[in-house]
């Protein structure tokens, strides 16, 4: 461009497309070579962002082995795998927790949940949502303490009738202006304690560690 | 050629800045300003493509023909985006998750392919270069105003979270300007962006036209005083 007699060749079909062929080849290893250059931080980032969400619905105390280390996958009831990550004291299975999930005001709310041996919760994280701010953001324990609420409680305390807002009958509060945020986060946890329950044997059963499964 | 580079300065970053003269670019800009430090991580973010971008398109001006020139200049700062959005996440991975959802935004920021197409791909590469630093300055600026501003009225704080920008030195920047403030929520939400952006407009203009007065007023006087003498 800019030189205003263009050498003939340049208008042919052919020059065109070695072009844009070259520029492709080019684009694709500045990409790869991108990608070689991050993907370790990148894969480190996103353990330290795990093993960072894990630790506040998990008390260290609770176990002693390397939660990321043998995580254990399950069916869960809709059909989708649950990772869910143990965390052990000898052969013992002390602490679980998984990611569950909910529908919310403005899509899907995501958290992590943790249990004790007894399916006692632990401790209830949002790790992203979309609800609205000022109204819904209250489930996140840096804005309202209402997270915190479900530590100790199981399926059979309260009772699972109970497990609903205040506004549905049951004896969580909903927030002034946001009932269906809540409500979400109410169902997710009580469908998190639902597959315990179906899967206790499975997810209390001390994992066996051979050299074979640490391969694996 | 030092007068150029001085045009090329005061076009990027005040006369011809790419909010507040063009209005482009405001996917981006209002998506991520609900803080300053937001503003300020999207808009180095977006520098750093643009001089990257005039770079290599005024390198490769040469061999591009008009023919084939859109798509080219599409994939190399699509690449761009692609490689800063892989180096955030490794390197300044807090601030990627902000706004990690937003940095891919940069391929469809209009006004990196329109310098493009109407800097890059005319002039030499330190110009281009030049260029590309001063519009991503000038974009910069636009997005910590207004992050600034619609942080101070919607949630009373001034660079939150700048640590995760910056690092730990950065802290003496956040400030809570208005304690136990409960939170403006129109200003933090889109509409508020739009609010916002148009008093930062309405009050470049004025400025503009204040500047302009006051020149034209000085002019008056100079050439009073010349025809007297």
């Amino acid at each position: 461009m800019g030189t205003p007699k263009e050498p003939q060749y340049r208008k042919r079909i052919g020059y065109q497309a070695v072009l844009l062929g070259g520029f492709s080849t080019l684009a694709t290893a500045l990409l790869v070579a991108g990608n070689i250059a991050t993907r370790d931080a990148i894969l480190e980032r996103q353990k330290e962002d795990l093993l960072d969400s894990l630790s506040q619905v998990v008390p260290q105390r609770r176990y002693d082995n390397d939660l990321l280390a043998n995580p254990l996958e399950i069916t869960g009831d809709n059909g989708k795998p649950v990772t869910v990550y143990r965390g052990t004291v000898g052969s013992q299975v002390n602490a679980l927790a998984w990611e569950i999930s909910g529908q919310g005001y403005a899509g899907e709310i995501r958290l992590i949940l943790g249990l004790d041996a007894d399916g006692r919760v632990l401790g209830v994280r949002v790790l992203s949502h979309a609800e609205t701010p000022g109204l819904g953001d209250k489930i996140e324990v840096a804005r309202d303490a209402w997270i915190l609420g479900f530590n100790g409680l199981s399926l059979g305390d309260p009772p699972a009738k109970e497990w609903a807002v205040k506004k549905d009958g049951g004896r969580f509060d909903q927030f002034s202006g946001a009932t269906i945020t809540p409500r979400a986060v109410v169902q997710a946890i009580k469908d998190g304690l639902a597959f315990f329950r179906h899967h206790r044997t499975e997810l209390l059963n001390p994992p066996v560690i051979t050299t074979d499964v640490v391969k694996r | 050629m030092s007068n150029g580079y001085r045009r090329i300065a005061r076009d990027g970053i005040w006369d011809n800045n790419i909010v507040f003269a063009q209005a482009l670019a405001l996917c981006p800009l209002l998506a991520v300003t609900g803080t300053a430090s937001n503003g300020l991580g999207m808009g180095l973010a977006s520098t750093a493509v643009m001089v990257a971008s005039g770079l290599l398109i005024s390198l490769f001006r040469g061999i591009i023909t008009p023919q084939v020139r859109i798509p080219v200049f599409v994939l190399i700062i699509a690449v761009l985006v692609t490689l800063v959005d892989l180096s955030m996440n490794a390197w300044v991975h807090d601030l990627h998750k902000v706004l990690g959802l937003f940095i891919p935004l940069i391929v469809t920021n209009c006004a990196i392919l329109g310098r493009a197409e109407s800097f890059a791909s005319r002039n030499r590469i330190l110009p281009s270069i030049f260029d590309g630093l001063m519009m991503g300055l000038g974009f910069t600026l636009a997005l910590v105003l207004l992050g600034a501003g619609r942080e101070i009225l919607g949630s009373g704080t001034l660079f939150a979270n700048a640590a995760l920008l910056l690092g730990s030195w950065a802290a003496f920047l956040e400030l809570e300007l208005i304690p136990d403030y409960k939170g403006f929520l129109l200003i933090i939400l889109p509409p508020g962006g739009f609010l916002v952006l148009g008093f930062l407009l309405a009050g470049k203009r004025l400025l503009d036209r204040v500047v302009e007065q006051r020149r034209a007023e000085q002019a008056n006087a100079e050439a009073a005083a010349s025809s007297q003498s």
